[in-house]
């Protein structure tokens, strides 16, 4: 069974939901076989290790990020039976309350889009070359050097 | 021959450049190509190297046309 993707890597801000419901139309249309969705969206946090930012900005390596997005999702698939896989990821500059990532993953039934989508954000965070600088409010910047634990 | 050399985010900034060509005789191993381009001798345990896109180790051997990118942990999503 061929699977559809998407990887998007954006500057511009984006509506999640807005944007996978469009995804699903245009990508899923006459298509009935899948009976699931399960998608995550992450989103800037105010805080972070205790103080507050008011800003962050997003860098990438381009060639790299698409290449490893791309294994990802292959992996995902040779693991799970996926029908559709959508990643969005926000790069540049990022403010409070803004979605960062979208990952969604359809299938016939749960499990797979469950499992997929914890599988697909796990290894984006652990793999892909995105890099977050902070600007607290107190007027200093910072490198984050570390994803936190889950 | 010669090698591009690519440096990103904390580590972009504490080089002061994003880029490096290094000219080579003859295939390197990457942590000698790290002290060719940094000038640096003490490889950090938390560098993450890839050549040509593709994860990889300081063990490594790279050569002519290679793109060699060195990079803190990625903190995306």
């Amino acid at each position: 069974m061929d699977s559809l993707r998407s990887i998007n890597v954006t500057e511009s801000p984006f509506d999640p939901w807005e944007y996978q419901q469009s995804y699903q139309t245009k990508s899923m249309s006459g298509k009935t076989n899948y009976g699931a969705m399960a998608s995550f969206i992450g989103t800037m946090r105010d805080f972070n290790e205790g103080d507050s930012v008011s800003s962050m900005v997003l860098e990438h390596y381009p060639a790299m990020t698409t290449k490893q997005l791309n294994q990802i999702v292959d992996e995902a698939c040779d693991k799970w039976p996926i029908q559709n896989t959508l990643i969005v990821h926000r790069v540049g500059e990022i403010l409070p309350a803004e979605p960062i990532v979208l990952v969604a993953v359809w299938s016939a039934h749960r499990a797979a889009s469950f499992d997929a989508c914890r599988f697909l954000m796990e290894a984006l965070k652990h793999r892909a070359p995105f890099w977050k600088k902070e600007n607290l409010v107190e007027g200093s910047a910072r490198w984050v050097e570390k994803n936190t634990a889950g | 021959m010669s090698i591009k050399v690519l440096y990103f985010a904390s580590l972009r900034e504490e080089i002061g450049r994003a880029t490096d060509l290094i000219e080579v005789d003859d295939a390197i191993q990457i942590s000698q190509l790290w002290t060719k381009a940094t000038g640096r001798n003490h490889v950090p345990n938390e560098l993450l190297v890839a050549v040509n896109q593709e994860y990889s180790d300081v063990e490594s051997k790279v050569k002519d046309g290679d793109e060699v990118a060195f990079f803190p942990p990625v903190t995306g999503g």
